[in-house]
């Protein structure tokens, strides 16, 4: 693979609700910022991928109502659905294909539409759509499936709520920085069971973007260049009872290649910071599990050994992760900008010391049905 | 039965509208606000290329800058496309059906160069052309709710 960087990032704070800007003014802010970030003009920009739902947006072909404030006229625009990791993955396909830098900019606002009936949209109109599952409803079965197959308990994976949003005080753009213990977790609101209001993602607003370019244009912008080492996607079965929710296959098999294209044979001694896509806390140690950081059952042990907090041998989610904010469509591109900034060493209260690789993970599709994972290095 | 291949096909119905709650954004509240308060329009001009863009938005795609400045236009313009339209339209926010025929119109409103889309109140082909004068009419202001039905039509003047 020919080399290609990401050079420019840009994200909005995450909010409940921004009443006062329509996407188009989320995706103008972030575009601009992206470009002062990397230190170049919309003129070095020759390809535009937005990331946008129809369903989300509200919108019948969602991504063409953002274009012009993505900086697109005259230009190649594509829209990619998903969480902004996918988006991502094909504006560094651009690049690869001849490109010289492509803009990737992700919006979602949760406050506009209704998230039940949107997310309950996911799923097949025939069979299981009537049944009322959902995001959430999805999500509280593969946590049941999960936990009674290595007999987790609740109050282990209340550790991830309990350590994001710690983290997320040190994030100025979370939604929900919060000092809450195992216990807060334990007796918050149940939503469905094993999943308690602490265990889920808010609904939030917000937009990121960020700059892949080619060596020719990361030898001349302002910051350094964080440079693609690996890249994976994988996906599997649309139907839940398809799948087995309690072995990630897609992301171990994303894993993998990405780790083979990076050169990396020991994730937990190479990789020095990981940002992974847990919209609920039980899904954290299960894809670090599917990121063979552990063996299968392990991820909840990685917690408790203080492994993946702050000061950890794998601070995992410094950020706050999505349990802090989780924009949808813009979830898994902010895990990719939080590990661009960690290897810059520009991640602020977060930054994780001496950062040289770093993981972004994204997921699309009820209980990740599809994974992507990225290993971003400062070497060439 | 099991081997019984041959059967009725069915179908999946689906009734109930999916919500949603749009933010209109500052200019497009100034856009709302100026025809409620001044019973005219308002647009905005690019300092780059000096074009008026009505609705107002924020940022001109050719020149990717900001815009700012606001600029009052009247309620008046001209046609430059019209469609007689034969098919019911269903209003995706009330449900209510509208009546046919009736008229879509590319209208360039005076003072601004993008153009402008609203109802013309003439369904006879023989009344309508490309080039007529039109005004804009308005509800009263006690019904206007902020949106783009506080336009009821445009009228032909000329
Ligand atoms: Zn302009």
């Amino acid at each position: 693979m020919d080399n290609a960087a990401i050079v420019g990032v840009a994200q909005t704070k995450y909010e409940r609700r921004k009443k006062d800007q329509i996407l188009a003014d989320l995706v103008f802010d972030v575009t601009r910022a992206a470009l002062d970030d990397a230190g170049l003009a919309i003129g070095d920009i020759d390809s535009v991928v937005t990331v946008s739902n129809d369903f989300f947006d509200g919108r019948t072909i969602s991504g063409m109502a953002v274009g012009d404030a993505a900086g697109g006229e005259d230009k190649n625009i594509s829209t990619v659905s998903g969480d902004g990791a996918f988006g991502a993955f094909y504006g560094l396909m651009r690049v690869l294909s001849g490109y010289k830098a492509t803009i990737v900019v992700a919006h979602y606002k949760g406050s506009e539409g209704s998230v039940p009936i949107t997310t309950n949209g996911m799923f097949d109109p025939i069979f299981h759509r009537h049944l009322g599952i959902d995001a959430i409803s999805a999500a509280a079965l593969q946590a049941d499936a999960y936990m009674a197959r290595f007999g987790i308990r609740e109050e282990d994976v209340a550790q991830v709520s309990v350590k994001n949003h710690g983290n997320a005080k040190n994030n100025p753009y979370a939604q929900l920085p919060m000092d809450i213990t195992v216990a807060d977790v334990m007796k918050s609101r149940k939503i469905a069971e094993p999943l308690k209001l602490l265990d889920c993602c808010p609904i939030s607003d917000g937009a990121a973007a960020i700059i892949i370019a080619n060596e020719e244009i990361a030898a001349r912008t302002k910051k350094k260049p964080v440079w693609v080492k690996g890249v994976a996607h994988c996906c599997e079965e649309y139907f839940l009872g398809d799948r087995r929710l309690s072995d990630p296959v897609a992301l171990q098999d994303a894993a993998r290649r990405a780790y083979a294209m990076a050169g990396i044979t020991d994730p937990m001694a190479e990789i020095d910071v990981a940002e992974v896509l847990e919209p609920f806390s039980y899904m954290e140690p299960l894809w670090l599990e599917g990121l063979g950081f552990c063996k299968p059952g392990e991820g909840a042990h990685l917690i408790e050994k203080g492994i993946t907090t702050m000061g950890g041998r794998l601070p995992v989610n410094p950020s706050g992760g999505a349990l802090s904010a989780n924009p949808i469509l813009v979830a898994g591109l902010a895990r990719l900008i939080e590990a661009t900034l960690q290897v810059r060493g520009e991640a602020g209260d977060r930054q994780v010391k001496n950062a040289a690789t770093a993981l972004a993970h994204g997921f699309n599709g009820p209980c990740g049905q599809s994974h992507c994972v990225w290993i971003m290095g400062g070497k060439k | 039965m099991a081997h019984q291949v041959e059967s009725e096909r069915l179908v999946s119905v689906f009734a109930y509208p999916m919500p949603y709650e749009w933010s209109i954004g500052l200019y497009g509240s100034k856009f709302f606000q100026e025809i409620k308060q001044n019973r005219r329009f308002v647009g905005i001009r690019c300092n780059g290329c000096g074009k008026v863009y009505v609705p107002p938005r924020r940022v001109c795609g050719p020149c990717f800058q900001e815009l700012a400045e606001l600029v009052a236009l009247s309620d008046t313009g001209v046609i430059t496309a019209f469609s007689v339209v034969n098919y019911p339209f269903i209003d995706p926010n009330t449900g209510a059906r509208r009546p046919i025929p009736y008229t879509y119109g590319y209208i360039k409103l005076d003072g601004a160069d993008n153009i402008f889309s609203h109802i013309i109140n003439e369904t006879d082909l023989s009344k309508i052309k490309v080039g007529m004068k039109v005004r804009a009419i308005f509800k009263d202001t006690a019904e206007m709710q902020g949106n783009i039905q506080d336009i009821k039509y445009f009228d032909i003047v000329a």
